[in-house]
């Protein structure tokens, strides 16, 4: 177990690596000047030329990808243009918003994780409830229920239902507030008020692709021999299914749910754009019009930090449900 | 779609029950893709959706002659139809007998013609992804899956690098940047550039699924002993490859191929909608959606048309996808 957690984590090092490597070379090495992005207004020549000494972009590119890097394990001093020194997650400076890059993300990550988390645990339940209940009740109209929905969910776009559930219940029927974000230590009721549709758009799509995929799978692991032999010594039904057969069943359903979160976390560009949120995605899109780099930056990293981390979770959760893997 | 005379008579006795027809017992030979075809025939959904996914690809080819019929280009405008606030006149959105789908507020261009040529930019976008992603993830995956060793580790890596890049916000902050280096600030830029690098946005991150699948199929296909013989007979890397393993998995390359277009369309889409890649003169499903978000509460039919075109596509393709799945693998339950 210790030589496959090690292994594992060993490896994720070794891909955020490349990743932060491939950005920085995609970014800051393109030719594209990355200047003229940071110098909104009043851009004479000495001005660009000294942001330019600022940041660093006269050094060779090793230097620059090491000074960004111990900027983030021990922070760094940056010019006083940018704020000067920069404490221990040091993301660079923008110049477009005037402020230091991690105070930026500080402020929006919250904000994305109130989006996906709850959205998250809705289409998990919703999903995988569904799925479970028709392989169960198969052939009934139940069943046929649970098909229809799911093959339409996976065939509706987030912005068309988003902006049908803003017409019906912002605009039309006016039970919601327009959505926005507010902190849920602040007010939890307005929280929630702010952020239901976008959990309900995200997890009415993401339900649908778990209902079809938690549904194939049961339907599967029932017709395993296992689960006859479980009933035939004589197991009452829902300790068969909810124990051995779920088990085995929703093994391939954490391992997309676990990228899909992953994936998710890093910023549910969509979603925001349609409800008009500003969380981590919106702030990435905002980044790139303005070709704020230390932004767009930081943003590629934290989005790239979370599907590691979710795969490396997704990982330890198999070894926990599904014994067999340990043993490789 | 015509029948084969063999295929014909093959049909009628499974659908007449057989036993009506004692003396024609003989036994006719078919191949795997010919008893698939038999089944997707026989598929009410399959039928259905295929004939719906004909009818579009259809209108987005003759996209041009629909345009010399309906006698309005995506490009005019109608400014006279619209109030002054540049709402269009008249009940939802403007549709009359002239602009069947209504007009677009402000600009006052006519919804439907653009999304006939929103189908053809979406479809032949999706298309081109789709061939390109599914030629490198066959490659790569029969590669990484019959070679093995570190050129199996390294494209595995590889795979799992692609796949923890954040998709949308590399799509969106290398396109300008890929603009830049090829027009300057000030040049406009060509539709057909922008067409281009959405395409290879995707080929870029579109070939994984694509790999693992056919990674996998040929690592369970490697040990079989009709590999071993041919392997042991000499054969060279091209005879195994095309001669001994992709013949064995052309199916479930065929339906993640059939998956695969609708996932690009919905893609391209999501990339208008954030606005990267196509300018506003392109026509596109995801273009309209943002453009309709403005006008949510004083013009709400502007969201539903391109909305329900682009639910109605997919849909159909991700049906058509499940029909052809069952009908190669007929053990698969969905």
């Amino acid at each position: 177990m210790t030589r496959f957690l090690v292994k594992r984590l060993f490896s994720a090092v070794l891909t955020l690596f490349a990743v932060s490597v491939l950005t920085f070379l995609m970014f800051f090495a393109l030719p594209r000047d990355p200047v003229t992005g940071m110098c909104p207004k009043n851009c004479n020549p000495e001005r660009l030329e000294r942001v330019r000494d600022e940041l660093g972009l006269n050094d060779p590119l090793i230097t620059q990808y090491a000074g960004y890097m111990k900027g983030i394990v021990t922070g760094r001093d940056l010019g006083s243009a940018q704020g000067g020194h920069c404490d221990a997650p040091c993301l660079g400076w923008s110049y477009v918003t005037n402020e230091a890059v991690s105070d930026t993300i500080a402020r929006v990550l919250p904000v994305t994780l109130s989006i996906v988390i709850p959205a998250a645990v809705l289409w998990l339940l919703l999903g995988v409830g569904l799925g479970m209940v028709s392989a169960l009740r198969r052939g009934t109209w139940l069943d046929r229920l649970a098909i229809g929905f799911s093959l339409t969910g996976a065939s509706l776009q987030l912005y068309f239902v988003g902006a049908v559930l803003l017409l019906v219940f912002v605009y039309n029927l006016r039970l919601l507030p327009v959505p926005s974000y507010t902190s849920i230590l602040d007010n939890p009721v307005k929280w929630a008020s702010g952020l239901v549709l976008a959990w309900v758009s995200l997890a009415f799509l993401f339900s649908a692709i778990y209902a079809r995929l938690s549904r194939a799978q049961m339907l599967e692991t029932l017709s395993e021999d296992f689960v006859r032999t479980a009933r035939a010594k004589g197991l009452a039904k829902p300790k068969v299914y909810g124990r051995h057969a779920l088990r085995a069943a929703i093994t391939p359903v954490v391992t997309i749910a676990g990228l899909d979160v992953g994936g998710a976390l890093g910023g549910t560009v969509i979603t925001e754009t349609t409800f008009g949120i500003q969380g981590l995605g919106r702030t990435a899109v905002d980044a790139v019009r303005a070709g704020d780099l230390p932004t767009i930056m930081a943003t590629v990293l934290i989005a790239a930090v979370f599907v590691v981390l979710a795969n490396v979770l997704v990982d330890l959760l198999y070894a926990a449900i599904d014994p067999r893997v340990r043993l490789r | 779609m015509s029948l084969s005379p063999v295929e014909g008579v093959a049909l009628a006795e499974i659908e007449s029950g057989g036993p009506e027809v004692p003396e024609r017992k003989d036994v006719v030979g078919r191949s795997p893709g010919r008893l698939a075809w038999i089944r997707l025939r026989r598929d009410r959904t399959a039928m259905v959706s295929g004939g719906m996914l004909l009818f579009f690809m259809l209108l987005a080819l003759a996209a041009p002659l629909i345009e010399m019929l309906y006698g309005i280009g995506p490009k005019e405008q109608f400014q006279s139809l619209l109030d002054g606030f540049g709402m269009p006149l008249g009940y939802s959105g403007g549709v009359s007998g002239d602009h069947w789908f209504g007009l677009e507020p402000g600009l006052g261009r006519d919804i439907f013609i653009r999304l006939i040529y929103g189908l053809r930019t979406s479809l032949f976008i999706a298309f081109a992804a789709a061939v390109i992603t599914a030629t490198l993830g066959v490659v790569l995956g029969t590669l990484a899956g019959y070679l093995g060793g570190w050129l199996d580790a390294v494209i595995n890596w590889i795979t799992d690098l692609t796949l923890a890049m954040p998709f949308l916000v590399i799509a969106l902050a290398l396109t300008p940047t890929l603009v830049l280096r090829f027009y300057g600030e000030r040049e406009a830029v060509s539709p057909a550039f922008g067409v281009a690098v959405l395409i290879g946005v995707f080929a870029i991150f579109g070939w994984t699924s694509t790999a693992r699948l056919v990674r996998g199929q040929v690592i369970a296909l490697r040990e079989r002993e009709f590999v071993e013989a041919a392997r042991a007979s000499g054969a060279g890397l091209g005879h195994m490859v095309f001669r001994q393993l992709l013949p064995n998995i052309w199916a479930p390359i065929l339906v993640s191929f059939s998956l695969a277009v609708p996932q690009f369309i919905t893609s391209e889409a999501a990339l208008s909608f954030i606005g990267v890649g196509l300018s506003d003169e392109t026509p596109s499903f995801g273009r309209m959606i943002y453009r309709s978000l403005d006008y949510l509460q004083t013009d709400p039919a502007y969201v539903f048309f391109p909305g329900i075109t682009i639910f109605a596509l997919v849909f159909a393709f991700n049906l058509f996808g499940d029909a052809l799945r069952d009908a190669l693998d007929p053990k698969s339950s969905r």
